[in-house]
């Protein structure tokens, strides 16, 4: 079970929160001169790395906000936690195992 | 190749007489030759099933099966053992059948019993909804050819009388649907069974062996690298379950795939008291009974991401929970244990099973949480594919290209148990 720190109540039991899969994902701003390719890559292509994930969580039975984790997918330890809209730390920003 | 001793009565005998310590090796352990005509990354049960399928139907026979750990180790030794096809959508009808009538003839085509127990399977409606849905895709499947049916409260009552049919219950049951050619199989002998029908006919099984990366110029595959040297080959398929993301980094595309625990357990044995499988989509379980007598259960996966074989007593706490609503009898029982094991998620519930941006290399994955009762199918297309360097009818609506053309095969509701 994952001990998850809410940036905004502390840390709290994985049961309160729901995971939203990838953080980062902008959405093409020139969405009439976008390929299949391209629609395809957005909408379905994801990281799935063997080591450090980026992802968003929502604290869903607290306070019902988003942001952003840094998880090992392979030891499950928790490495950062930063707001929607920040760039995830220097800390863990090169330890992504893969590239995009 | 020496032909393998044939399983039966007769060989058991004889074997009997010297205390069953001269049976022959199932399969030999070679050294990894530096060239193949097929490698296939992955000895698990599909992986083998392909092998074994490039052999018999295809005459390539000059084929490794590499394997990181040991044969059968994955989630081939891990899953539930459901056997079903009462898929929704046409593709999935027609390739998870393909398998079914497989499965029927298995133990026989293989030489090994794989304890195919056609026991029927239910699926609960808890609603009139419900009741509904299981109604569209029953008649969707007789459209397709496909056995299912409808049973109302009482038609299920007779049938699995242990259920909770009290009004009073959180999820009351209105009906199911019944397929009786679904059931069970014993998922380790499936590995077994065509590791051996592989190397009877020249397939080297390679286990202890992990693809590091692979050997690509000017957009075609030469070979792999792996922990125990290069092996050279035009034409590989990788079918690597939850780490096919990984394998197709190293050959430099991507895949819309996640990798997700997926949790099961088995309960402490007792004796026979459910002898068909019961799915429930609402309260979120699948249970049947083993053969000795231990209740094998499981339920949907962990929501995040993970390589590492094991999730949240949450999730395991939610199936027991469930089991319990289900079946207040088992309320008693003692958990014998639980495991995960890494699933490969498709956005749309639907496995890819074709070429890739890389000449000679073909992948086979995103079966997600429901792999186990594809496996002869799913190798006996791949097998075509990798032979005929194009899909088979069955498995042309499961190119990784569907994702760019928007044809995707949502099976979500049809996986029956909601993922």
């Amino acid at each position: 079970m994952l001990l998850i720190p809410c940036p905004f109540c502390g840390p709290r039991d994985e049961s309160e929160f729901g995971c939203g899969g990838e953080a980062h994902i902008a959405r093409p701003t020139d969405t009439d001169r976008l390929s299949d390719a391209d629609w395809a890559a957005y909408l379905f292509m994801r990281k799935n790395p063997k080591g450090v994930h980026l992802e968003r969580w929502v604290h869903r039975l607290g306070c019902r906000r988003w942001f952003n984790l840094a998880r090992s997918t392979v030891s499950h330890e928790i490495l950062a936690v930063y707001k929607m809209g920040d760039p995830p730390p220097a800390s863990v920003a090169g330890q992504e195992a893969r590239r995009t | 190749m020496p032909a393998k001793t044939r399983y039966s009565i007769f060989s058991l005998v004889r074997n009997a007489f010297s205390y069953h310590e001269n049976w022959e090796e199932a399969w030999r352990s070679p050294e990894p030759r530096p060239e193949y005509d097929v490698i296939i990354v992955g000895g698990g049960g599909h992986g083998l099933a392909t092998a074994y399928y490039l052999a018999k139907e295809h005459g390539i026979t000059n084929v490794a099966v590499l394997e990181k750990g040991w044969i059968g180790g994955g989630n081939t030794g891990r899953n539930t053992t459901v056997v079903r096809s009462n898929y929704l959508w046409d593709e999935s009808a027609h390739l998870y059948e393909h398998a079914l009538k497989l499965w029927e003839g298995l133990s026989q085509e293989l030489n090994f019993n794989v304890m195919f127990s056609q026991r029927g399977l239910l699926n609960l409606a808890h609603s009139p909804h419900e009741m509904r849905g299981l109604a569209r895709r029953v008649y969707a499947l007789n459209l397709n050819g496909i056995d299912s049916e409808l049973l109302n409260l009482e038609q299920v009552r007779a049938m699995c009388p242990i259920l909770n049919f009290s009004p009073k219950a959180r999820y009351p049951i209105y009906g199911a649907s019944l397929q009786r050619r679904g059931g069970v199989a014993r998922h380790d002998a499936v590995a077994w069974g065509y590791a051996r029908g592989a190397d009877a006919r020249g397939v080297d099984i390679i286990q202890n062996c992990e693809v590091t990366g692979f050997q690509i110029s000017n957009g075609k595959v030469h070979g792999v690298e792996t922990t125990r040297g290069t092996i050279r080959a035009n034409k590989v398929g990788v079918v690597a379950a939850g780490h096919s993301s990984v394998l197709a980094d190293l050959a430099g595309f991507r895949l819309p795939i996640q990798s997700h625990p997926l949790q099961a357990a088995v309960s402490e044995p007792v004796k026979p008291i459910l002898d068909t499988v019961v799915m429930s989509g609402a309260v979120h379980v699948y249970v049947s009974q083993s053969d000795k007598g231990e209740l094998v259960l499981g339920a949907g996966i962990d929501s995040y991401n993970s390589y590492s074989q094991r999730g949240s007593p949450k999730v395991v706490e939610d199936m027991f929970g469930a089991l319990v609503e289900l079946f207040p009898i088992f309320s008693r029982l003692k958990v014998l244990r639980t495991w995960g094991g890494i699933v490969d998620v498709c956005p749309d519930a639907s496995p890819i099973i074709g070429r890739t941006p890389v000449e000679g290399l073909y992948f086979n994955c995103g079966w997600g949480t429901g792999g186990f009762k594809a496996t002869p199918s799913s190798g006996w297309v791949f097998a075509h594919t990798i032979a005929n360097d194009r899909p088979h009818p069955l498995n042309e609506a499961f190119g990784l290209e569907r994702f760019s053309s928007g044809h995707l095969i949502d099976e979500h509701g049809a996986a029956a148990v909601a993922h």
